[in-house]
């Protein structure tokens, strides 16, 4: 039985089953809901359908949300991703998807948590991109979308998922660690390449502040997804080119939780510190909601 | 769910529904107490609109939440929000106090932990454990000999496995609370005949929201 308290334990249950960590993820679900197998992938399946749908609300230009602060980016986006961009239309389409579901998201739009709705729009510009390149099908994606929940799992278990808890690391950073393992699974790698994967990913987003401005899931939120997904397909295609993290995963999670214990409230989702607290963060906050509030 | 926030947005929905579900019908009143980072940004997550809309019986993916003060104005439910800290809680912590038109009132504390999830951590200032990933039992009794043995045999007869069981009591003899939380289903048989058992005052089943 899975007790989602390591990574570690993921990969060995995994490899001992010598399957995936997907399957493995799948089987324990299954098990613990008390439902066949079928009907949990269906509900996966569901999810991945889902975030297909959020991709297209936010890819309407005429999008806004409630602030007017957002919205409409994504379709500029994609229309430059079309043109090859600096990095090739895969990356630049990745990250229209991850802008674009963050923009349904801003604009109060459904989505899905993965694991948060600030940080939803990683997994899937990681594995949509990878299904619409036609480099998986669609039932591998939604297993990849199991092995990303495991991740997650894990960090939620050790951890924390809450900006108001670990800052943006533990959104943005939790949710690039559950694409980059994700992907790496996606792409043919072993579960130890998939922890590996998500180390590094957790590795490079260490540190990062929740600094939302007037309080709204906006700005910097849905650039850092974009920043977000970018770092996935970093850490998945070092992993599965080999590289190892000299740091486990486990051991990642366990610091990405003290350095966001060891944070300032002002820099944890309360919107009193980083970018909340420039002069134009504050200028902003009292267009939207008017001088008196404080 | 609906966004823009998980811990803002879906687990404040999580939070009002589970009040609702406690206080057991449909409420005229809200009261709700924001600490912490809810305090701070409600408005711009929409932590507001998703309480109500939990209050209204919403669920977290329902588009309803976006203008939910218009369902509750339509629906006479009257909304008042306070932010007052409250101390040692954890930071997106809200305080629900719903009251039913025949003057019933439930007093529900709760945060939103991360990821939609919410941790429930007090009822009328009793400390209990709903997490809404299980369905869980709350049972407000006496605290006199026998009446968990009462409830519990009840449920073991009834085939239902306990998956983790919390006991509250502010005062000896006074009202206590147990949070049982369970493997499958509880059929609402079980839930009358719980209900009617010596000192037991109100069971509430809460499901896995």
């Amino acid at each position: 039985m899975l007790t989602y308290q390591t990574i570690q334990e993921l990969c060995q249950a995994a490899e001992a089953a010598g399957s995936t960590i997907s399957q493995v993820i799948l089987a324990g679900q299954a098990q613990q809901l008390g439902l066949e197998e079928r009907e949990v992938y269906d509900r996966m399946a569901q999810r991945l359908q889902v975030m297909k749908e959020s991709v297209q609300t936010g890819l309407d230009p005429a999008l806004r949300s409630a602030s007017g602060l957002s919205g409409g980016d994504a379709a500029k986006l994609l229309a430059y991703a079309r043109t090859g961009g600096i990095c090739g239309s895969f990356v630049s389409e990745a990250i229209a998807r991850a802008v674009a579901t963050s923009e349904c998201n801003a604009a109060m739009g459904k989505i899905v948590a993965a694991p948060t709705a600030g940080s939803c729009g990683i997994l899937p510009g990681a594995v949509l991109s990878v299904l619409e390149a036609g480099q998986c099908s669609e039932e591998q994606a939604v297993m990849a979308l199991f092995t990303a929940g495991g991740i997650g799992a894990v960090i939620s278990n050790r951890a924390t998922l809450a900006g108001a808890e670990g800052g943006c690391q533990a959104e943005c950073g939790a949710a690039a660690a559950m694409a980059a393992a994700a992907l790496a699974e996606l792409r043919g790698g072993s579960p130890a390449q998939s922890a590996h994967a998500c180390a590094i990913a957790l590795k490079n987003q260490l540190g990062l502040v929740c600094d939302p401005v007037a309080g709204l899931v906006e700005v910097p939120c849905i650039k850092r997804n974009a920043a977000g997904v970018m770092i996935a397909l970093a850490a998945a295609e070092m992993a599965l080119a080999g590289v190892e993290s000299k740091i486990p995963a486990d051991e990642c999670v366990s610091a990405m939780y003290e350095v966001g214990c060891s944070m300032p409230a002002s820099l944890r989702e309360t919107a009193l510190g980083g970018l909340a607290a420039t002069p134009t963060g504050r200028r902003l906050k009292q267009e939207i909601f008017g001088p008196s509030d404080s | 769910m609906i966004g823009p926030s998980s811990s803002h947005t879906a687990g404040a929905a999580r939070l009002g529904y589970v009040a609702r579900t406690i206080l057991g019908k449909e409420p005229v009143k809200a009261v709700i107490q924001l600490s912490g980072s809810f305090a701070q940004t409600y408005r711009g997550h929409g932590t507001d609109k998703a309480l109500i809309a939990g209050i209204l019986g919403f669920p977290p993916d329902d588009v309803r939440i976006r203008d939910s003060f218009d369902h509750a104005a339509q629906a006479g439910l009257d909304c008042q929000f306070v932010c007052e800290n409250i101390p040692n809680a954890h930071p997106n912590t809200a305080r629900i106090t719903l009251t039913s038109a025949d003057r019933e009132t439930v007093t529900v504390q709760g945060a939103s932990v991360g990821g939609g999830n919410i941790l429930v951590d007090e009822l009328n200032g009793m400390a209990v454990h709903v997490t809404g990933q299980n369905n869980t039992l709350v049972v407000l009794h006496q605290d006199k000999p026998g009446a968990i043995a009462a409830v519990t045999n009840f449920m073991a007869y009834s085939g239902v496995n306990i998956g983790s069981f919390r006991l509250a009591r502010p005062q000896k003899g006074g009202t206590a609370v147990m949070t049982i939380e369970v493997d499958g289903e509880i059929s609402n048989l079980l839930i009358e005949t719980l209900s009617i058992l010596p000192n037991i005052i109100h069971v509430v089943l809460i499901r896995a929201v």
